[in-house]
């Protein structure tokens, strides 16, 4: 399978262009975490109301979360499902809790 | 041929190998033994129970030392004998049923093991040191906090020790079973008890930390002034209890189901089928451990949540009653038509389905909040959990300690002494707890040092003693069993129960890279399908190649001792300022071990293909 260097040339061509994407991507999702972390420090100096900011910041917060694990830490490529499955498990059972005892045990 | 070396070595060099051994095997043998004596210690402290419990107004032990007995039984027997159990067979078994070499971290596995036996011995130092826990198992807030001996401080620092182990034992399952799994062994092929262990692990995961966070709030209230389940200082001591159950509930899924697993495998190995409803089963065990998370509020009903969570509880709680019923049915319908054949195993299995069956629905009972009203903190509670723990898990470890010796030491524990094993601990528990149903229904309370004569409650306690001796007697004829067999038993064939699973394909005594080659799995039940489709022989997926093994290890002990050592430091430090001597040498020891182990490099060994072929075939 390997001595077919015929094979070889046309995997090497498709890495390549996979390569390019994935780098696209990346370089994407670079400048747009960028712009957010700007949107999140332009909300807090602007003459917004809080109950507006924090919301609007913790949302950017979890996108910013997802594009890490998904895009630099590659969770939107193959063979990653069992750490996406643990993890939105845990996600799970925290949230829960969470709003278990908020709900229960503080209010 | 590795027993023949085992018994040229003397008993110091043998000593040496168990204190250092990352082998799985090894370390099942460990936990046996740890759990197995943990057991006992725990048995011994219910006899107490009961004997105190005999007659009405006994005085055989006074009040305080029967809360001490009372919570130490608990508390062993959830975390000091049953974890470590589980983990025997899974350490024992999950390896060879997925055809792997070892675990996924071999030194993990052993840091594990010395830090639940270094926890538990911790905990039980109590009993010398002025007294026992005394707060219950649950170590409910303000008893805990205001208990005045430092019993309770044992009972933090012991479990968070012991704590730690676990859940690095969990982490090791679930990415042992991701990653190492035989070629073709596809999640869908895995035997049943694998896949609980699997789940049972992700349990642990994600249960522990509940745990691990609210023995250290328990600490620092204690030990260290804070205040978290003072509300006279703005604390609030229901979170210790909700904390406590969003651990202590999933906790009761990771010891049942691989109980489950067990019994599973006994049943299709005793009935001569495939498992009834394989993938229904794995979709069971899944759904518990899901619904597991949302019902732990149901141990609080009578907290005061409000009709609208209680109701929200109790409806989560009665759902799991449909995957288990699932998981019933399967059993009772890979029965029906096999070949049964009345082994200990598979006795312990029989037994188990109606015991368990009764505890399950007594559980839909209790999970009527509005009636759990009246059941709650009596016998009947006490009855309920005593037959889904002792019907569930213990029946499954005895069960698996007769169906896996032949894997862990070579030989077929006698059959004729288990069967009298399970006649006087089955008629023992049911005489036992049966009664205390009624009990409980009449209004005794649980937890209570004694009950006054004249309220109808004599003769069940009677009788529930009774009982209790009868298993007593149980245990130690399966003790008697094991020592006659390690001292005369003949070692017995690779696969004496005529199995379906890959850890019946090794050859006996298991050698200790388990697998010359890696097996080729294709399908479920691999050596039955070899059995009834191919020659016998399971079909190797690689040739004969170097082994690559990881060497043994003495960190693993010194970094348990040294947690160990600091813990009494943290326990005494308030008393004297020499606790801090002690933090100091156990936190040097603990940490220094830990610097040895980041900066030697340690790749492991090679067992070379020449010395592999020396030693004839294996599969072929």
């Amino acid at each position: 399978m390997a001595k077919d260097t015929n094979s070889n040339q046309y995997q090497d061509q498709f890495y390549k262009q996979k390569h390019k994407e994935e780098m696209k991507y990346q370089v994407i999702t670079f400048a747009m975490m960028i712009a957010f972390t700007i949107i999140a420090f332009g909300l807090v100096a602007g003459p917004f109301s809080k109950l507006f900011v924090v919301p609007v910041i913790l949302v950017l917060a979890g996108v910013q979360v997802l594009f890490q694990l998904y895009y630099f830490m590659h969770m939107n490529q193959k063979g990653h499902e069992m750490p996406a499955i643990m993890i939105y498990s845990g996600i799970f059972a925290a949230v829960l809790t969470i709003l278990a005892l908020t709900t229960i045990t503080w209010i | 041929m590795s027993t023949a070396t085992l018994e040229k070595r003397g008993f110091g060099a043998t000593l040496w190998d168990y204190l250092t051994t990352v082998d799985h095997k090894k370390i099942a043998i460990l936990y046996l033994l740890g759990g197995a004596f943990f057991f006992l210690l725990g048995g011994l402290e219910a006899m107490l129970i009961r004997l105190q419990l005999m007659v009405p107004d006994n005085e055989l032990i006074g009040a305080q030392f029967y809360n001490e007995v009372m919570t130490m039984h608990g508390t062993t027997m959830i975390f000091l004998a049953a974890m470590p159990l589980i983990f025997a067979f899974m350490n024992a078994v999950v390896p060879l049923q997925i055809g792997a070499r070892d675990v996924a971290f071999p030194f993990l596995n052993s840091l594990g093991f010395w830090l639940f036996l270094f926890g538990g011995v911790l905990l039980n130092c109590s009993w010398f040191l002025g007294g026992a826990p005394d707060a219950g198992w649950t170590g409910y807030a303000p008893l805990s906090i205001w208990s005045p001996t430092h019993g309770v401080d044992f009972y933090a620092v012991g479990l968070q020790i012991s704590g730690f182990g676990t859940l690095m034992g969990g982490i090791n399952f679930i990415v042992t079973i991701v990653n190492m799994r035989a070629p073709g062994m596809t999640y869908m092929r895995m035997p049943l008890f694998t896949w609980t262990a699997f789940v049972a692990s992700i349990l642990i995961l994600f249960a522990f930390p509940a745990l691990t966070i609210g023995l250290f709030l328990m600490t620092f209230d204690r030990l260290f002034g804070a205040n978290f389940f003072v509300p006279d200082m703005g604390g609030n001591e229901i979170i210790w209890e909700h904390i406590f159950w969003i651990f202590g509930h999933p906790e009761v899924y990771i010891l049942v189901l691989p109980a489950f697993g067990i019994f599973s495998e006994i049943i299709s190995t005793f009935s001569k089928k495939r498992l009834f409803g394989y993938s229904s089963m794995v979709f069971a065990t899944v759904l518990i451990a899901f619904l597991g998370f949302m019902v732990w509020a149901h141990h609080m009903f009578t907290v005061g949540m409000g009709p609208i969570a209680n109701s929200i509880f109790a409806i989560a709680t009665m759902a799991i009653a449909v995957p288990t019923g699932i998981k019933i049915f399967n059993w009772l319908l890979t029965m029906w038509g096999g070949n049964i054949r009345m082994t200990t195993p598979m006795l312990w299995a029989a037994g188990f389905i109606p015991t368990f069956t009764i505890g399950g629905m007594t559980g839909v009972m209790v999970a009527v909040a509005a009636a759990d009203f009246q059941y709650h903190d009596t016998y009947f509670v006490v009855a309920h959990f005593h037959y889904v723990i002792v019907g569930g898990v213990v029946f499954g470890l005895i069960a698996a300690t007769h169906y896996w010796w032949p894997i862990m030491f070579g030989k077929v524990l006698d059959e004729k002494l288990g069967k009298w094993t399970f006649w006087t601990f089955f008629i023992g528990f049911h005489l036992t707890f049966f009664i205390q149903h009624f009990l409980g229904l009449i209004g005794m309370p649980r937890r209570y040092w004694k009950f006054l004569p004249g309220q109808d409650l004599e003769t069940g306690n009677f009788i529930s003693t009774i009982g209790a001796l009868l298993m007593a007697v149980g245990t130690i004829i399966l003790l008697y069993n094991v020592i006659k067999t390690t001292v005369k038993g003949e070692m017995c064939s690779q696969d004496p129960w005529d199995g379906r699973t890959l850890e019946w394909s090794i050859p006996n005594p298991t050698p200790h890279y388990n697998f010359k080659q890696l097996p080729l799995v294709r399908g479920l039940d691999p050596v039955w399908i070899e059995k009834t489709q191919g020659n016998g022989k399971v079909i190797p997926a690689e040739p004969v190649n170097d082994i690559h093994m990881p060497n043994n290890s003495f960190l693993p002990f010194m970094i348990s001792l040294g947690l160990f050592i600091a813990g009494f430091g943290f326990i005494y430090r308030p008393d004297t300022s020499f606790g801090y001597v002690l933090i100091a040498i156990g936190l040097i020891i603990t940490f220094g071990s830990m610097l040895i182990r980041s900066l030697k490099d340690d790749t492991g060994h090679h067992i070379h293909k020449e010395d592999l072929e020396k030693e004839g075939a294996g599969v072929e």
